[in-house]
């Protein structure tokens, strides 16, 4: 099952390695991970996208929790909670297919950001499942490159991550 | 006040109440050595930096104290993964400061430069590299107390050259304070009173403790535990010594060359008190059929043991030591009369599995290493410092000496590193040095750190080295016997091995021989008596074997007795 698990981590070099390392050497698979800094410098959050049955997802809730500069564990599957992620696309432009991806991004409520003598640059967030439609409507016009930033996520409601158990 | 980074770590070790550090000098970490001239601490040369952490991990292993080593950048630094590796699986508290190029030249493949921060981050607790002398303090005071606190573990501090020479106002940070590191010591109120019930509503149950129990210093719990209730004790490879191994209630060791009756008794069990035990491959057999009539209680300090191989009814996450302690005033409370008279149906079963098989073997007219040990245990009255190897050697060892009291049995069980034993038995005999200590040794592993013979004559450290030297590397041959058709691909020795006895008296130190069953008893009461380091080949029986044996994977009642 996929699990949705945000950090909080101390903002210092080396944690993104000893987290790595963690799911390499222990065999955890990650499909995607985001960092970043938050309000407070000195902590950065951390939304990792993984897979497992319970045991495994037990551990590996378990072996964040273990890591020293690791300071909080949420898996927020079992929570309601929000999921984004940005995509830019580059995408072939010709004259018979340019009205058509300004129609689609504009259903996806993204922008372009970008125009080249033969493509458009595209901007949409969004969360998993917009992306997938997004993509699937832009695959037959010709996609020349795709960037992902992963998927951000935070739980719904007044309490922030700090406060979550 | 300034002081330079060498004499803020020095000020910082006194503080932590370090005595001993175990050594070896090199470029990168020269301006240390320089200031550890006149410091006052008894500083153990090694010849190799392997052996500096296996000798800081006997030292920690046999006096609960952290053991801390220093070594050099690079190689040196490199030469140290082994045996942290070692304590890690072990949980044993050593701090490892190595020294490290200038900051400026880090990344530039400077000579001696190894990223020893990256290489050991999987097998240490936690690693720091110090990238400014302000972080100094802070970093070795988290260092030792990270080291020594929880579920305990290595952790290395990589000290750049610049910041050693570099200065700093000094000022010794007295409170820790890490926000993602709180070890959970006391066990969940809740949690603990519903293990109570199950306790006494159990009719068969049964100990099986770790090392966690010799780490916690919770032997003594144990003991009033179980002495009190009945309940017999099987113990792992890390937990021998934890329970008295002469006692009615001891089972002895469980798992792969485990006891009859141990083995037995966790397959048909109705309850399993796992304290400070992780469930480890060696242990289980196969995990499907571990202990199936069992409900299982599981003690640990540390999250991660519990549920990781076997589901377990009942976690508590906190101290062993304070755990048991919290559940037995918690049983004095209840009404515990009747399961201690509904024990004796149990104690009988597990008579009758002795009966079945006790450990045992052939004496013939060859020494055997079993003969070996049982002498060892009887001369000293299992009072000595036990150290191993890794193989057959252990395996003897762990069945054979009837240890009785912890901290007495040092061995690399979750590794498994060959070369442990000898240098672990140095650094032992520094934390007790009027004390016994016997290193138990094969002819293969004790070549895997041999050199330390210089040490331990230099230092005049009287261990006992004894060799059960069968001419192979035995416990592999022993696989190819039973599972590879008796194809002995490079598991022999014979006629390869240097001479041992000579190989001792080069070094300095006493050489004896035994090579009939009639010597065991006179050479090992004269190694006892001579006050310096002896190494004693024993030449025993090629083809002996371990048993009982389970093979790997399949179920613990599965033994191969013969």
């Amino acid at each position: 099952m996929r699990h949705v698990i945000t950090l909080l981590v101390e903002n210092e070099f080396g944690v993104l390695a000893r987290i790595a390392s963690l799911f390499s050497g222990r065999g955890f698979n990650i499909e995607c991970l985001s960092v970043a800094e938050t309000l407070d410098p000195t902590v950065s959050t951390m939304t990792i996208i993984t897979h497992g049955d319970d045991q495994i997802i037990e551990q590996v809730l378990k072996q964040l929790n273990k890591l020293i500069p690791v300071i909080k564990v949420v898996d927020l599957v079992d929570k309601d909670f929000v999921e984004r992620e940005m995509v830019l696309v580059k995408v072939s432009a010709t004259e018979k297919t340019r009205e058509e991806i300004l129609r689609i991004t504009d259903i996806f409520r993204g922008k372009v950001i970008d125009v080249g003598a033969r493509t458009y640059t595209i901007e949409v967030t969004g969360d998993e499942k917009k992306m997938d439609a997004l993509l699937t409507l832009l695959k037959p016009l010709g996609i020349k490159e795709l960037v992902r930033t992963g998927r951000v996520a935070m739980a719904r409601g007044s309490k922030a991550i700090t406060e979550l158990t | 006040m300034k002081k330079t980074g060498s004499q803020i770590i020095i000020e910082c070790l006194k503080k932590e109440g370090v005595e001993t550090l175990f050594n070896y000098p090199g470029g990168a970490v020269l301006p240390f050595f320089d200031e550890l001239v006149d410091a006052p601490f008894h500083q153990i040369l090694v010849r190799h930096e392997q052996a500096a952490v296996h000798a800081a991990d006997g030292y920690a292993r046999a006096s609960g104290k952290a053991g801390v080593v220093v070594v050099t950048s690079g190689p040196g630094a490199t030469n140290t993964v082994t045996g942290i590796a070692t304590a890690y699986m072990d949980s044993i508290p050593i701090v490892i400061l190595t020294g490290q190029i200038p900051t400026h030249l880090i990344g530039n493949d400077a000579f001696q430069e190894a990223d020893i921060v990256g290489i050991t981050r999987p097998c240490t607790k936690h690693n720091y590299l110090v990238k400014e002398i302000k972080d100094l303090s802070r970093i070795l005071r988290e260092a030792f107390y990270i080291a020594r606190s929880g579920r305990p573990g290595p952790v290395l501090v990589d000290l750049p050259k610049d910041i050693l020479v570099g200065s700093a106002e000094f000022k010794y940070p007295e409170k820790v304070s890490i926000r993602g590191y709180r070890p959970t010591l006391e066990g969940h109120p809740g949690q603990v009173q519903r293990a109570v019930h199950l306790i006494l509503k159990s009719k068969k149950p049964v100990f099986y403790v770790g090392g966690g129990i010799i780490s916690s210093n919770a032997s003594r719990e144990l003991f009033a535990f179980s002495d009190k209730l009945g309940i017999p004790v099987t113990m792992t490879l890390m937990g021998l010594g934890g329970f008295p191994g002469n006692h009615p209630l001891s089972l002895g060791m469980l798992g792969m060359h485990g006891t009859y009756q141990a083995n037995m008794a966790v397959m048909e069990s109705d309850l399993l008190i796992a304290v400070g035990a992780r469930f480890d491959d060696r242990v289980t057999g196969k995990l499907e059929s571990f202990a199936p009539q069992a409900r299982v209680i599981h003690i640990d300090i540390d999250p991660t043991s519990i549920s990781k191989n076997v589901k377990v009814d009942l976690p508590i996450v906190g101290d062993c030591k304070r755990t048991l302690s919290k559940m037995l005033s918690l049983i004095e409370k209840e009404d515990h009369q009747a399961l201690r008279e509904g024990l004796h149906k149990w104690h009988r079963q597990i008579e009758s599995w002795k009966a079945i098989y006790d450990m045992h073997y052939q004496q013939e007219q060859i020494i055997k290493p079993q003969y070996v040990i049982e002498k060892m245990d009887e001369l000293t009255g299992g009072e000595a410092i036990v150290t191993t190897e890794v193989g057959q050697n252990q395996m003897w060892a762990a069945q054979y000496y009837k240890f009785l009291k912890p901290r007495t049995f040092l061995t690399s069980g979750g590794l498994g590193t060959m070369g442990y034993g000898f240098p672990a038995a140095l650094g032992a005999q520094v934390a007790f040095p009027n004390r016994l200590v016997i290193g138990i040794s094969g002819d293969g592993s004790f070549q895997m750190n041999s050199q330390e013979l210089a040490t331990a004559v230099q230092y005049r450290l009287p261990v006992k080295v004894a060799i059960l030297n069968n001419g192979f590397l035995g416990m592999v041959r022993q696989w190819q016997e039973f599972f590879y058709g008796k194809r002995y691909a490079s598991s022999s020795l014979e006629g390869v091995s240097p001479d041992f006895v000579k190989l001792a008296e080069a070094y300095g130190a006493v050489g004896l021989r035994a090579t009939k069953p009639e010597e065991v008893v006179p050479v090992l009461k004269k190694a006892f008596s001579i006050p310096e380091p002896v190494v004693i080949d024993f030449l025993i029986d090629p083809e002996e074997n371990v048993y009982p044996m389970v093979p790997a994977g399949e179920p613990l009642n599965q033994m191969r007795l013969v």
